[in-house]
């Protein structure tokens, strides 16, 4: 019996690594429910508020986008849009070229993973670091970063001991403070030969052409101080109506996110550095990426670019915590993932087309949605066009002949009485792979075909009454 | 995400839908809820051309397949009763599935019309028909798993409701209670390494709880995780929460 192949990754997903996500992941899961439950009455309310914010923008793009434009060109800055992910990377790499810059430093955004920018600078001569520690250490170890907030979910302090050491960054020492300190003490002079700073955005405001940048490192921070120029890479989905709205989503992302009531470095740039301010970048570029999101807009699941990246399905999704993210093959991996990714590759789609289906559609993930979007529905509608673009689905049963049984009573009953077969026979006999992959983990109940009906006929016949409602 | 307006409960009579699982293997709960439903004083209709809710392929990604089964079963559950089913997925399948996969269909609102009055049997006790408390006597420690269909729902605090309701019952609290058991339908067979997976972990945490029966709402759940009890030589006894109101009905005083 073909399986799905999530299923066979997660099949194949080393103990120790399993145990990494999945302890990882619920811990903060379970800190973030708490700290949400205890400091609000209601949080239920304040996540569907975000969610109609969010839904508002993403169907307000059209007047949002030149609003922000404007805003960020009157505070100085300069705006760019990239249709794709080589537009947006040229873009990057020419603002680079203009100004002879071969070194980068990068605070941690998934935009960049998700055009690939490194990898495209690298080739170029251009050095581009990342300073996130997570991401550092899987720009060290050549690795994928396997969630979206924690991006070495899936290593233990052991393997990134030995990387460091193997690296030249010290002998071994597994303690988390030696490993952060080594990491400081060579990212440290890496941010003052920098000759420019790249970061993403968490949120931007249309009101203020404000940029919002979240970390607990304060790498991004450095990343804006040290260099003369800050590029910042932002899906156009980025977008907030008001700076007060920043109340809610700081406050909602930190506790989904990282379980805190506030991330440590909150930064918010308005634009380069003006006139009388000490230091800071003396350009600002900010390059707006679509790269596949007003596709997404003109679909159903345009409920998907409310996302703010926080990574609590990810935390919640028993499939995430037993496959990993790698099994996602995809820069956003678990449940938004299983959306965004194969909708992101547009034409492209059947490529990621089994995503849609590792899901039990438990529903968890709308559950801890800080934006209420409803990913179990964008899971189905995505099952449904796989489906209907005629992608092969491992596991799924034909539906055809059932839908035919399901239509025709007496058919149904009929085959309620021969299931009855599945009592006497061995289901090795038995050619349906379905009941096959069922019976390689459980056991089948006794079949019980019809059982039911003939007690409730002998219950009424008891009672005086005959069968009410027939057909 | 799934409570919607609810058609008012008007007369006596119900129909009841006994979901293709108990067709086929759960008799047993099916009978149970009948008893429940008459002891509350409810007519109940059997409509004998009831198949499926048509979940599988909704579930499948057959939307086409799916909606032919649900057309069928608004069909077979037209009227204006109530349709009672002992099974929070199959409820929500109507309430929340079917028009989901008929947004665009000129029948929606004949599918919408069937949602409004279709409950999970813990829901139509409770908010239904405003019963709170339970009778007669179930000498257990409960362990109560609420499906997953049931999250956003009514239907799993009323069912916690009635179950503590009932004397002699203890229920018992178990780890990580949010987490799926693993069966997601098709997901099951198509993912059966992760399904397991998800599974054995309920197992545990629910073991771990010593509860002398583990209860839900929903067979499907109970078949996968008895299912894997069984293979692996665990022992659990399962049962649906309406064959423990219909035992606690027999041991009244």
């Amino acid at each position: 019996m073909k399986t799905q192949r999530i299923d066979q990754a997660a099949a194949a997903l080393p103990a120790k690594t399993k145990a990494a996500v999945y302890e990882g992941s619920k811990a903060v899961h379970e800190k973030r429910t708490r700290l949400l439950f205890d400091h609000y009455g209601d949080p239920d309310r304040l996540r569907r508020l975000a969610g109609e914010i969010k839904r508002h923008v993403v169907e307000n793009l059209d007047t949002y986008l030149p609003a922000v434009e404007a805003r960020l060109v009157a505070n100085g800055a300069r705006v760019h849009w990239a249709a794709t992910a080589e537009a947006a990377c040229e873009a990057v790499h020419s603002i680079l070229r203009a100004r002879g810059a071969t070194k980068l430093v990068k605070a941690k955004t998934m935009v960049s993973e998700e055009i690939g920018l490194a990898e495209y600078l690298e080739k170029r001569g251009v050095e581009a670091l990342e300073t996130d520690l997570g991401e550092f250490i899987v720009q060290l170890d050549h690795d994928q970063p396997s969630h979206i907030i924690a991006p070495i979910r899936h290593k233990n302090r052991r393997q990134i001991a030995e990387l460091f050491e193997k690296n030249g960054l010290g002998a071994y020492d597994d303690e988390p403070g030696m490993i952060t300190q080594r990491a400081r003490q060579f990212l440290r002079h890496k941010y003052l030969e920098a000759d420019a700073g790249l970061t993403g955005a968490n949120f931007v405001v249309a009101e203020s052409g404000r940029l919002v940048v979240v970390t607990n490192e304060g790498n991004a921070r450095f990343c804006l101080a040290a260099t003369r120029c800050h590029i910042a890479l932002v899906g156009i989905e980025k977008i907030l109506p008001r700076d007060r709205d920043l109340a809610l989503f700081l406050n909602l992302l930190a506790r989904s996110a990282t379980a805190q009531q506030l991330s440590v470095y909150n930064e918010f740039v308005s634009g380069p550095r003006a006139r009388g301010q000490p230091d800071g970048p003396d350009e600002m570029h900010v390059i707006f990426v679509d790269n596949g999101r007003t596709e997404v807009l003109a679909t159903e699941c345009r409920d998907i670019l409310r996302c703010i990246r926080c990574g609590a399905c990810l935390n919640v999704c028993p499939v995430y915590r037993q496959a990993g993210g790698h099994a996602y093959r995809s820069v956003y991996p678990g449940p938004v993932g299983a959306v965004l990714s194969p909708l992101l590759l547009g034409e492209r789609f059947p490529e990621k087309a089994d995503l849609p289906k590792a899901s039990s559609l438990c529903g968890a993930c709308n559950e801890v949605c800080p934006v209420d979007i409803p990913i179990p529905d964008l899971l189905l509608r995505l099952r449904d066009r796989a489906h209907g673009e005629g992608v092969p689905s491992p596991g799924t049963p034909p539906m055809g002949a059932w839908s035919l049984l399901a239509t025709q009573p007496a058919a149904w009953r009929a085959a309620l009485a021969a299931g009855r077969i599945l009592n006497h026979l061995p289901t090795r006999l038995i050619p349906v792979p379905a009941l096959r992959a069922w019976e390689a983990k459980r056991e089948l109940p006794p079949w019980r075909g019809g059982e039911f009906r003939k007690w409730l006929k002998m219950r009424r016949k008891e009672q005086g009454r005959g069968q009410s409602r027939p057909e | 995400m799934l409570s919607p307006g609810r058609t008012p409960i008007a007369g006596r009579r119900v129909l009841l839908m006994a979901t293709c699982l108990c067709d086929a293997f759960h008799d047993d709960v099916a009978a149970a809820t009948v008893e429940v439903l008459e002891h509350l004083g409810c007519e109940v209709e059997f409509p004998e051309g009831q198949t499926c809710c048509g979940q599988p392929a909704f579930n499948g990604g057959d939307w086409a397949a799916s909606r032919r089964v649900v057309r069928h079963t608004a069909r077979t559950f037209c009227g204006g009763d109530p349709v009672v089913v002992p099974s929070g997925s199959c409820a929500a399948m109507l309430f929340h599935g079917a028009a989901l996969e008929f947004e665009h269909e000129p029948d929606l609102g004949e599918i919408e019309s069937l949602g409004r009055r279709t409950w999970e049997l813990g829901d139509f006790i409770v908010n239904g028909l405003g019963v709170g408390s339970w009778p007669g006597r179930f000498n257990s420690a409960v362990a109560l798993h609420r499906s997953c269909h049931t999250r956003g729902t009514a239907s799993g605090g009323a069912v916690a409701l009635l179950l503590g309701s009932i004397a002699g019952v203890r229920l018992v609290e178990f780890g990580e209670a949010e987490q799926c058991c693993g069966f997601g339908g098709t997901f099951s067979v198509g993912f059966p390494h992760i399904s397991a997976a998800m599974g054995d972990l309920k197992l545990d945490h629910v073991r771990a709880a010593k509860p002398d029966v583990l209860v839900s709402g929903d067979t499907s759940c109970l078949m996968h995780l008895s299912g894997l009890a069984a293979r692996e030589g665990i022992p659990i006894r399962t049962m649906h929460f309406a064959q423990v109101l219909r035992d606690a009905l027999r041991r009244r005083a």
